[in-house]
């Protein structure tokens, strides 16, 4: 994505803004509540068109971008309510809107099952008898609900699955899991975009990180090149100044060790 | 066969545990009447026209909306139906153009309600007054006769009785029924209905087209609301331009005693095919019992409200 810009109204959401994802690349993408995250995603997903900008996909620059156009490309959303029809099964879940159909459009049931039960073991390393493909997805945790959408998303060939705030609301032990399931993006050769605003859930897992603040791109880093406290530093200064690098003699890094600790909590859930 | 979901699975077992209580009183009540063949015939020949228009309703509920005017546009039907009839002397016909006329019908409630984003429930109850206003209108308050009908084969296949007893339209509404089902449990088009009223939002991103399923459930019980309205008139051999009232709250409460609830994303075929045989002998099994016919309304009212609850409670526990 270069030079995105995009406003609402008189309010200018992005500006400028230049992204990318490479290729089986995990990128976390930070930023506080207003950051224009969602915004940026969902140009990405085309949702929403940019104002000004371009947006390229494989070296291929985009025209006429749309919905249907992302899906095609496989641009896949793990959207913050899932995503996912709660009371029926997880085979009923995973070929949603994609059914495995025979002719005359009916189902075929066995092969839904078949491929469901394959699917739980490859991406979701399921052992447990407590979930069966005829489990009712309403009765999942959090974290195995994030699970069936990624496994979708990862079955169905998706190159880039973007998780918009996988692990919020979510307990540690959920958390857990959602990041396992990050991993296995990798694994499979897959990139993914982490959107979230807590960095200690997106640090373990992604290779780089982009900090976005007030509509423009404050700070990017790779994993190997920055420690996660120098990072929490980092992002505890963009949330003060809106910069990331401290050049200015008003603004100085604070000893209130409790007051700092107070502001990062806008980089947590 | 894939396994039943267990929630599912229970609620139709206990709407056919209400069905075999409510005989078993009624046969004990009064034996004579329900040990005897004579009444299960009556009731084979009474039952199919609300069971055909439920088993229908039954779609449009688990994808989440309301339909008030199928009774209205059964009616606009069966005086099409009859006029045509009369008209042109042709039974086909005629049936073609009144099965046309109600899928217009339910296309038209479909359109309006995705295209201008009318709430379903409000919309049919306008468009329920409409049609039974037109029918009203264009037949000037008059019945007509049907029984010229008889001298074609149609007539017979639709409501002949087979054997001199079996009513022929209890096998419309069985077919009817195995249709839907089969559509609903085993083809795409069912599970985008069921992922429609579950969670509108997440069928729209997974791909599915929600504002065709809307439209494509409205235009069936269109269909299915004239194709009862046939079989009703046909069965007394008259057309009413009454046809179709009074089949509004028995057919919406033989879908809600079945298990489907009111909110979609759930439901079952076989409970509304049950729940509308519970609803189509009650009247009977208590005037059978010696009981005045003021006591079915508080009947229905009872076994209603039990029904649901019971339903309620084992959605709850999954």
């Amino acid at each position: 994505m270069v030079n995105i810009w995009k406003s609402f109204g008189h309010v200018e959401v992005l500006r400028g803004v230049n992204f990318h994802v490479g290729y089986n690349e995990i990128v976390g993408l930070l930023g506080d509540n207003g950051a224009g995250k969602s915004t940026l995603i969902k140009i990405l997903t085309g949702v929403h068109h940019p104002d000004r900008g371009e947006i390229y996909w494989k070296g291929e620059k985009l025209i006429g971008y749309s919905v249907a156009r992302a899906r095609d490309l496989g641009i896949e959303t793990v959207f913050q309510e899932r995503a996912l029809s709660e009371q029926h099964t997880i085979w009923r879940n995973i070929f949603m809107g994609r059914e495995i159909t025979t002719s005359w459009g009916f189902i075929d049931v066995k092969k839904e099952r078949e491929e469901t039960e394959r699917i739980m073991r490859q991406y979701m390393g399921f052992t447990s008898a407590a979930l069966s493909v005829d489990s009712m997805v309403g009765t999942m945790s959090g974290g195995e609900k994030q699970g069936v959408a990624i496994a979708r998303a990862l079955h169905f060939q998706a190159d880039l699955i973007i998780l918009d705030e996988p692990t919020t609301g979510l307990s540690l032990s959920e958390t857990q899991k959602v990041l396992g399931f990050v991993e296995e993006i990798k694994k499979n050769g897959k990139s993914a975009i982490f959107i979230t605003h807590n960095i200690y859930h997106v640090y373990p897992v992604a290779d780089r990180i982009v900090i976005l603040d007030r509509g423009s791109i404050v700070g990017e880093f790779e994993k190997t090149a920055i420690s996660l406290e120098k990072l929490v530093e980092k992002l505890y200064l963009v949330a003060r100044t809106g910069r990331l690098e401290n050049n200015s003699q008003e603004v100085s890094v604070p000893k209130d060790q409790e007051k700092s600790e107070r502001d990062l909590q806008s980089f947590m859930p | 066969m894939a396994r039943l979901r267990t929630a599912e699975h229970r609620s139709q077992i206990s709407v056919l545990l209400v069905l075999f209580v409510i005989i078993a009183l009624f046969m004990i009540g009064s034996p004579k009447t329900f040990l005897s063949s004579d009444i299960y015939a009556a009731f084979m020949s009474t039952i199919p026209f609300s069971m055909i228009m439920a088993l229908s309703l039954t779609l449009i509920v688990i994808s989440g909306e309301m339909d008030l005017s199928f009774p209205s546009i059964m009616g606009f039907c069966g005086y099409v139906f009859t006029h045509v009839f009369h008209a042109t002397g042709s039974f086909p016909l005629a049936l073609l153009s009144c099965i046309l006329v109600g899928l217009g019908a339910g296309f038209l409630n479909g359109l309006l309600i995705v295209k201008l984003r009318l709430p379903s429930l409000v919309l049919t109850i306008g468009t329920q007054f409409f049609w039974y206003g037109v029918t009203q209108v264009l037949s000037g308050g008059l019945g007509k006769t049907l029984v010229p009908t008889k001298a074609s084969t149609l007539y017979y296949l639709f409501v002949g009785r087979i054997g001199g007893r079996f009513p022929a339209q209890i096998l419309w509404a069985i077919l009817i029924g195995f249709i839907i089902w089969l559509v609903l449990n085993r083809h795409r088009f069912g599970a985008h209905i069921y992922f429609t009223g579950d969670n509108p939002a997440s069928a729209r991103v997974m791909g599915v087209n929600v504002d065709r399923v809307k439209m494509i459930v409205f235009t069936q019980m269109g269909g299915f609301a004239a194709f009862a309205g046939v079989l009703a008139s046909l069965e007394v051999l008259y057309f009413w331009p009454t046809l179709g009232q009074g089949y509004l709250l028995k057919t919406i409460a033989a879908v809600f005693l079945g298990g489907t609830p009111v909110e979609g994303g759930v439901g079952t075929v076989f409970g509304t095919f049950i729940g509308a045989i519970i609803i189509g002998i009650l009247e009977a099994g208590i005037i059978a019992m010696g009981m005045t016919g003021f006591w079915t309304q508080l009947v229905y009212g009872l076994i209603i409200v039990v029904s649901i609850a019971i339903h309620s409670a084992l959605r709850r526990r999954t």
